[in-house]
């Protein structure tokens, strides 16, 4: 468990990269992290950032705008494809959402002390990632409004919601979700927000950390609820991680379509999930840490930590693909055999060998440790399963849609100018508030840093509460 | 340091927690008033028409028979609005000179229709046909209320969907003999509604859908 982070207590044993720089004390963690909130005000970097991030959110209004005023026609979809960008992207962000509660919740759980450095902006990025999945399934309604029809409220129509339908339950788990990723990023965040408190210059800074924080003082009684609420939030949060994407590929699964309707989606989306979610960490890990000098807390150990997350679901996600073509093979049907020859020589091909470089061939480098120590690389190697995941649901959706039982129904589908703007905004979206969140909120727990400096330990080894 | 907050900001805090949720609980419950209100169903309100035609003094006093005007009931989707010249086989005699009645003397000399205003206004996606309902034993009663009573028309019940399923799907407590359909202010003959319903459903073969549909064609 404690790591001996300057000299090896046992003679003989090289003791592994520490998972924070030396040289660092309680005082030095709180300050360094505390001041990129407090004491660093507007920086340039950031202010061109979230001018961009900020530009794409407008788009996002206006292309939501426009849909609402004139109509979902705008889209690119139509029969036989009606679900295109709309779904893909939906499924492509909720699962990114999906990394923040697994360093978060299984990680705690499971007592890897290297999520400490990278648990708080990843639980971020799932609520935001989270927000702009939201607005997908919303949008393409047709009549947004009336959204809450997916919820079972007691209504003048005398109608329950079909609850043998898997929609009905996305609903559920996606909103379950973003509530419980919600309370645990919140709760993770207070006695942070107790410390922004006390050290804020500005009165108005006092009084709104202050309020967030909710009457913290850092008591031992506080602290030993703090640990209670926290381990069942971790609880709860667990089977989470598994079961949201589990009932996203039930969308899929339990339809009839050749290419969704197989037993294998639920593990094959949950593990593409967590690729998706680490690839989108590393992302956002790896310019952070230069910009704002957290290299003394997300060290390369943890990079490399989370490369090997990467490889090792994408491993199962190659097992996936592979699957899916034996499947189509021993179905013996038709429709399967047609569905996969379709993916490998159809009019979409091509995205289907790009998915495959994308998700299968060039994460295979992460097996070097090379490759898994290089910022450059690794940061590309982000950028590609990002890509390759975003491509692999346009391959289930678009692909096995376009082609329909029938001849006379086989139509073709591409997105329009108005999807690819409401893609854009999301990501707009999801910046902006990641920028807003750099900005206002401690990136890094403070509080678990601290824990993490040898101080700490000596003070554990001699029996104190570690705290 | 100050204490940035005072120490009954404590006390509010745990109040705000159960405050949210009867704040919650209560624009719910205010919503689904509003919801059900005749503001949004449109419920009891007698609407202005051109003529203050009363259904109270033709269909109750005078005692006409529902498909006297509305001769569509029985054969088609709509019961109809009767054309001018219905009016006119009595008012060219009775009140020929009322002022009351120049819009509908209007209306024949010019051969322009009576602007009546729609009183039930079923949504453009709900197909209804009247000539099913009565067929089956469905009183005029029993959607449009006592009509015989009212001296300007309003609309009696919601139209909401709960509405029309809870006689599509509990048929037996709303049918009626065949030859009591017209007949206001029935009551089932020793007051036994459901022992009599349940024979009329298996008599007349009434088997309401509640299909999607059924309704939404």
């Amino acid at each position: 468990m404690s790591q001996p982070t300057q000299t090896p207590q046992h003679p003989g044993v090289i003791p592994r990269p520490p998972f924070i720089e030396p040289g660092h004390t309680f005082e030095t963690v709180t300050d360094q992290i505390g001041a990129i909130v407090l004491d660093q005000g507007v920086r340039r970097g950031w202010l061109i950032g979230f001018a961009i991030a900020f530009s794409l959110l407008m788009l996002l209004m206006v292309a939501l705008t426009n849909l609402v005023a004139t109509g979902i026609g705008i889209w690119g979809i139509n029969i036989p494809v009606a679900w295109g960008f709309d779904i893909v992207n939906f499924v492509w962000w909720i699962g990114i959402g999906h990394a923040g509660t697994l360093i978060s919740a299984i990680l705690l759980l499971l007592r890897q002390q290297w999520r400490t450095s990278i648990n708080r902006f990843a639980e971020a990025m799932t609520l935001f990632a989270v927000a702009c999945a939201g607005i997908f399934p919303v949008a393409h309604l047709g009549r947004p409004w009336l959204a809450y029809w997916l919820f079972p409220y007691p209504n003048a129509m005398a109608m329950w919601p079909n609850f043998r339908s898997p929609l009905v339950w996305d609903v559920f788990a996606v909103s379950t979700y973003a509530t419980v990723s919600f309370m645990f990023w919140f709760v993770g965040l207070i006695p942070d927000l107790a410390t922004l408190r006390d050290r804020s210059p500005s009165r108005v800074g006092r009084f709104v950390y202050g309020m967030l924080a909710m009457g913290w003082r850092g008591s031992a009684l506080h602290w030993h609820r703090y640990e209670t609420a926290y381990l069942l939030l971790a609880g709860l949060s667990t089977p989470l991680v598994v079961s949201v994407h589990t009932i996203v590929s039930y969308d899929f699964a339990v339809s009839l379509i050749p290419g969704w309707h197989t037993t294998i989606f639920p593990p094959y989306f949950v593990a593409g999930a967590i690729y998706a979610g680490f690839a989108m960490v590393l992302t956002l890990a790896i310019p952070l840490r230069w910009y704002y000098d957290l290299e003394d807390f997300i060290t390369m150990r943890h990079l490399d930590n989370m490369a090997r997350v990467m490889l090792a679901t994408g491993l199962v996600v190659a097992y996936g693909y592979m699957m899916e073509a034996f499947c189509a093979w021993y179905s013996a049907s038709t429709y399967e055999e047609f569905m996969m020859t379709n993916r490998f020589f159809g009019p979409y091909n091509k995205l289907y060998w790009a998915l495959i470089f994308c998700n299968v061939v060039a994460p295979q480098l992460m097996w070097f440790k090379k490759f898994r120590l290089s910022l450059g690389w690794l940061f590309l190697m982000s950028i590609i399963v990002s890509i390759g995941m975003w491509l692999e649901r346009y391959i289930i959706i678009v692909v096995s849609l376009h082609r329909d039982f029938l001849p006379s129904s086989w139509g073709m589908y591409t997105g329009s100018i108005w999807d690819w703007a409401t893609f854009l905004g999301t990501i707009g979206l999801f910046s902006s508030l990641l920028f807003l969140f750099i900005r206002f909120l401690p990136m890094i727990s403070i509080f678990e840093m601290r824990t993490m400096v040898p101080e700490a330990k000596v003070e554990g080894e001699h029996g104190g509460g570690g705290h | 340091m100050p204490q940035v907050f005072h120490r009954s900001t404590n006390t509010i805090a745990r109040v705000s927690i159960f405050g949210a949720l009867i704040v919650v609980a209560a624009a719910g419950y205010g919503l689904d008033l509003v919801n059900r209100s005749s503001y949004v169903t449109g419920a009891g309100l007698a609407l202005e028409q051109p003529v203050p035609f009363s259904h109270r003094h033709h269909a109750g006093e005078l005692g006409i028979d529902c498909r006297y005007c509305h001769t569509g009931v029985e054969t088609g989707a709509k019961a109809g609005i009767p054309p001018t010249q219905t009016c006119m086989n009595c008012h060219k005699q009775i009140w020929a000179d009322s002022p009351t009645l120049e819009p509908v003397r209007a209306s024949l000399r010019t051969d322009a229709s009576i602007p009546w205003v729609k009183v039930h206004d079923l949504p453009d996606f709900v197909y209804f046909n009247h000539s099913i309902h009565v067929a089956k034993g469905v009183g005029c009663e029993t959607c449009h209320g006592r009509i015989d009573r009212m001296n300007l028309t309003w609309q009696q019940n919601s139209l909401q969907m709960e509405w029309c399923l809870e006689c599509h799907r509990n048929p037996e407590r709303y049918v009626r003999p065949k030859e009591e359909v017209f007949t206001m202010g029935w009551q089932p003959p020793g007051g036994d509604q459901l022992a009599l319903g349940r024979e009329l459903l298996k008599a007349n073969d009434v088997q309401p859908k509640t299909d999607c549909d059924t309704c939404h064609r």
